[in-house]
């Protein structure tokens, strides 16, 4: 069987001492976590041991020794032997470096079941190969050797990744053991108390292993931490009474409740009121993809609200809201001059066509009158406009996403003429197509039994054929005038709402745009790491194994990992 | 052993690289040719002369910088994500399987298996437009079931060796895994 020995590349100059780990049952590794430095009393270690062990729940154990001499430390072999009578286990790694060829040795010692420890060597050389890798060798000169494979793995990339399991994830479903590497991440993920000690720390023990590097900036972090309970307080309180203003008896009626699922600033107002509900919730996010949602959610309003502001800065610098004001009543008239034109056009032969002329020009002044009731409507309000705008331009400070919805739904407001447009002559080609269609039934003879849901034949009277066949030449000749004055109407629909699916797209985009996890994606690829990728560090066959564990963003590991990422 | 040549279904001459780390780990490597300059200049060629056609007819110098700019897009794009320079096969026993293709660019896509979630590692056969190749596939457990077969992950997919080169990576695959198991 062949050991592996998942060694942190922090330790690979690390002084000698003894290697604190942990052995993954079943599965023949051993993970290397930390080397405590040699001062110490074994006692104190024993105790320390046990105090993490309670702290991280990860089962830890003195693994073996680890020794690298510096000049005037020889002679420290059988010392090294010693320390395994201190701290039984079942197997003791003595695993050793020289400074200057930096040759890594790893002697087992096998405890056996009568107490005798059975002794096999594993020797390995080394060459001077590259500093900052540690490298591991091995010689296959015995036959029932154990091999081994030093896996170098960096400790804090394996800490901060979430490949390894969350512990509310569901124990019951998996009945196997989880995977090894799993195991292993698992492992360096929950000892972080391990990797509190400082080597600076004036304590009876000394460790090497990863630290951080900017302890003074965490306490900007710690601050945040704290500032941030009463704040979720305070908006947890708002987010109450702004729910139970929602939830009053005049609001759930039948003619606002309709319009609110249709104003899209409404549906705007529910979609963040969700937002900061999810936000604001005391509770810590369970697990990797609820912390990326929530993080996704908070940086998404930030720059809402930041875009909002900058909007407003526009807004109300230079009164670019009368300005905004002062062309919008034009531009409605533009509007409404140009329809009057196609109306014009449509009354006359448009296109060459030649349209039923009576009915051409009872829509054509139907219309007509509707425009001049809108043109007179708007300019009605045109005094209003300016203040509508300014009121309407504070809801940036919200986020640009209400201003666009804002937007949205006064487009939708300016461009009722329109819709109403669309709905006069989507109506009245509907009846003209159901009429026709049901003539043309009589025409051949049959008639839809509505019993049966099917087209059944039927013998008419000779007047009903005859009025029906009347009917039916009178509305196929006039069916080219409903068609063209419908397909106008609904092309000048479909550009509103074209416009505003546009709207639509943009808030959704900023909605949901993850911003926070392309920026993780970008500065710390590690944490948002799918899998693991195995470099072999040695170039010369026949000599040894090591291994560089990273972790590939673009790999994956079948499924194990897949599950857990 | 590399003096044999192979030769991938289409005929083209590919490359294997054996490296044998130690007893229980093994690196195969096949790559496949590199892009041909004259290829390249062939492609870019007829875009530019069809660009320059179409500058001819409709004096419109857009289309000369937009078929410059379409070549370089499409050959960063070629080079990104279609073009696999060689694809390895990297085999330690008793941790498990890791299989990775590079692209022509230098992106590097890695798979890993578990040795604990491989069943076995076999030769296939299978219908490819209209003829039948072998390839080279791991055979993955299914946690539940341990005899049977969960899922299939072909080896080599882009390079797609002949049989003699599948049976030499094959022996040697086996060869650990044997030992591991």
């Amino acid at each position: 069987m062949v050991l592996k020995i998942f060694f942190p590349q922090c330790c690979n100059r690390a002084d000698s001492g003894l290697l604190v780990g942990r052995w993954i049952a079943g599965h023949d590794s051993a993970v290397v976590l930390a080397v405590i430095h040699y001062p110490f009393i074994p006692g104190q270690v024993k105790q320390y041991i046990q105090q993490m062990q309670a702290q991280s729940g990860v089962e830890l154990s003195v693994l073996g020794s680890w020794s690298l001499p510096k000049e005037g430390q020889e002679g420290m072999e059988s010392f090294l032997r010693d320390l395994s009578t201190i701290f039984p286990q079942e197997r003791w790694l003595q695993i050793s470096r020289q400074m200057g060829k930096m040759g890594f040795t790893c002697e087992i010692l096998n405890r056996g079941q009568n107490g005798k420890a059975a002794q096999r060597r594993v020797k390995k050389e080394k060459k001077e190969e590259e500093v900052d890798s540690g490298e591991a060798e091995k010689d296959e000169e015995e036959e029932d050797e154990e091999k081994v494979i030093f896996v170098h793995y960096e400790q804090r990339k394996v800490m901060l990744s979430q490949l390894h399991p969350i512990e509310s994830g569901d124990p019951d479903l998996k009945t196997d053991p989880p995977s090894e590497l799993r195991q292993v991440f698992q492992t360096v993920a929950l000892s972080q108390p391990l990797f509190f000690l400082d080597k600076y720390d004036d304590g009876p023990l000394k460790s090497t292993h990863w630290q951080s590097e900017g302890r003074e900036a965490s306490i900007i972090v710690e601050l945040l931490k704290q500032a941030s309970v009463p704040l979720c307080l305070l908006l947890s309180w708002m987010l109450s009474m702004w729910t139970w203003l929602c939830s009053i008896r005049i609001f759930s009626l039948y003619p606002l409740r309709f319009l609110s699922t249709k104003l899209s600033t409404c549906v705007q107002l529910s979609y963040r009121t969700e937002h900061m509900r999810t936000l604001s919730s005391p509770k810590a996010a369970a697990g990797h993809t609820q912390f990326m949602r929530k993080a996704n959610m908070l940086v998404s309003v930030l720059v809402d609200v930041a875009l909002g502001v900058l909007l407003m800065w526009w807004l109300y610098r230079d009164e670019h809201i009368a300005m905004l004001a002062n062309t919008l009543v034009p531009a409605a008239d533009h509007v409404a001059k140009e329809l009057e034109q196609l109306l014009q056009w449509l009354m006359g032969a448009p296109a060459g066509l030649k349209m039923n002329r009576a009915l051409d020009q009872v829509l054509g002044r139907f219309f007509l009158y509707h425009i001049h009731l809108w043109i007179s409507y708007i300019h009605l309000m045109s005094p209003f406009i300016e203040g509508i705008l300014w009121y309407g331009g504070l809801s940036a400070c919200l986020g640009l996403t209400f201003a666009l919805s804002l937007l949205s739904d006064m487009v939708a407001l300016f461009t009722f003429h329109i819709y109403c447009f669309y709905v006069y002559g989507a109506r009245l080609y509907c009846l003209k197509i159901y009429g026709l269609s049901s003539l043309w039934r009589l025409f051949r003879g049959k008639k839809w039994n509505v019993l049966r849901q099917r087209v059944d034949s039927c013998s008419y009277d000779l007047d009903q054929l005859f009025i029906g066949t009347l009917l039916f030449t009178v509305l196929l000749f006039l069916l080219p005038t409903t068609a063209l004055y419908y397909l106008v109407f609904t092309l000048l629909r479909l550009v509103v709402v074209l416009f505003q699916g546009v709207l639509h797209l943009s808030v959704d985009f900023i909605n949901s745009f993850p911003l926070f996890a392309i920026g993780l994606r970008v500065f710390r690829p590690y944490r948002l790491a799918e899998g693991v990728k195995f470099r072999v560090l040695c170039d010369e066959p026949g000599v040894a194994l090591h291994l560089l564990m990273e972790r590939a963003f673009d790999g994956r590991v079948v499924q194990p990992m897949e599950e857990a990422a | 052993m590399e003096d044999e040549t192979f030769t991938d279904i289409s005929g083209k001459s590919i490359c294997l690289d054996c490296q044998s780390h130690s007893s229980f780990c093994r690196e195969f490597t096949v790559s496949s040719p590199k892009v041909s300059i004259g290829k390249v200049m062939v492609y870019t060629c007829s875009v530019w002369l069809l660009a320059y056609a179409v500058f001819f007819l409709t004096q419109n110098t857009a289309v000369l910088s937009s078929a410059i700019l379409i070549t370089l897009v499409g050959m960063m794009f070629h080079i990104h994500f279609v073009k696999v320079d060689h694809e390895t096969l990297l085999v330690i026993g008793s941790l498990g399987i890791q299989v990775s293709s590079s692209y022509a660019s230098g992106r590097e896509i890695t798979t890993f298996i578990e040795m604990s979630k491989i069943k076995d590692i076999v030769i296939n056969e299978a219908i490819y437009m209209h003829q039948i190749i072998y390839y080279l596939c791991v055979l993955l457990k299914d946690p539940s079931e341990p005899s049977a077969v969960s899922s299939v992950v072909p080896l080599f997919q882009s390079s797609k060796p002949r049989l003699n080169c599948l049976v030499k990576v094959y022996k040697s695959c086996q060869e650990i895994l044997s030992k591991s198991q």
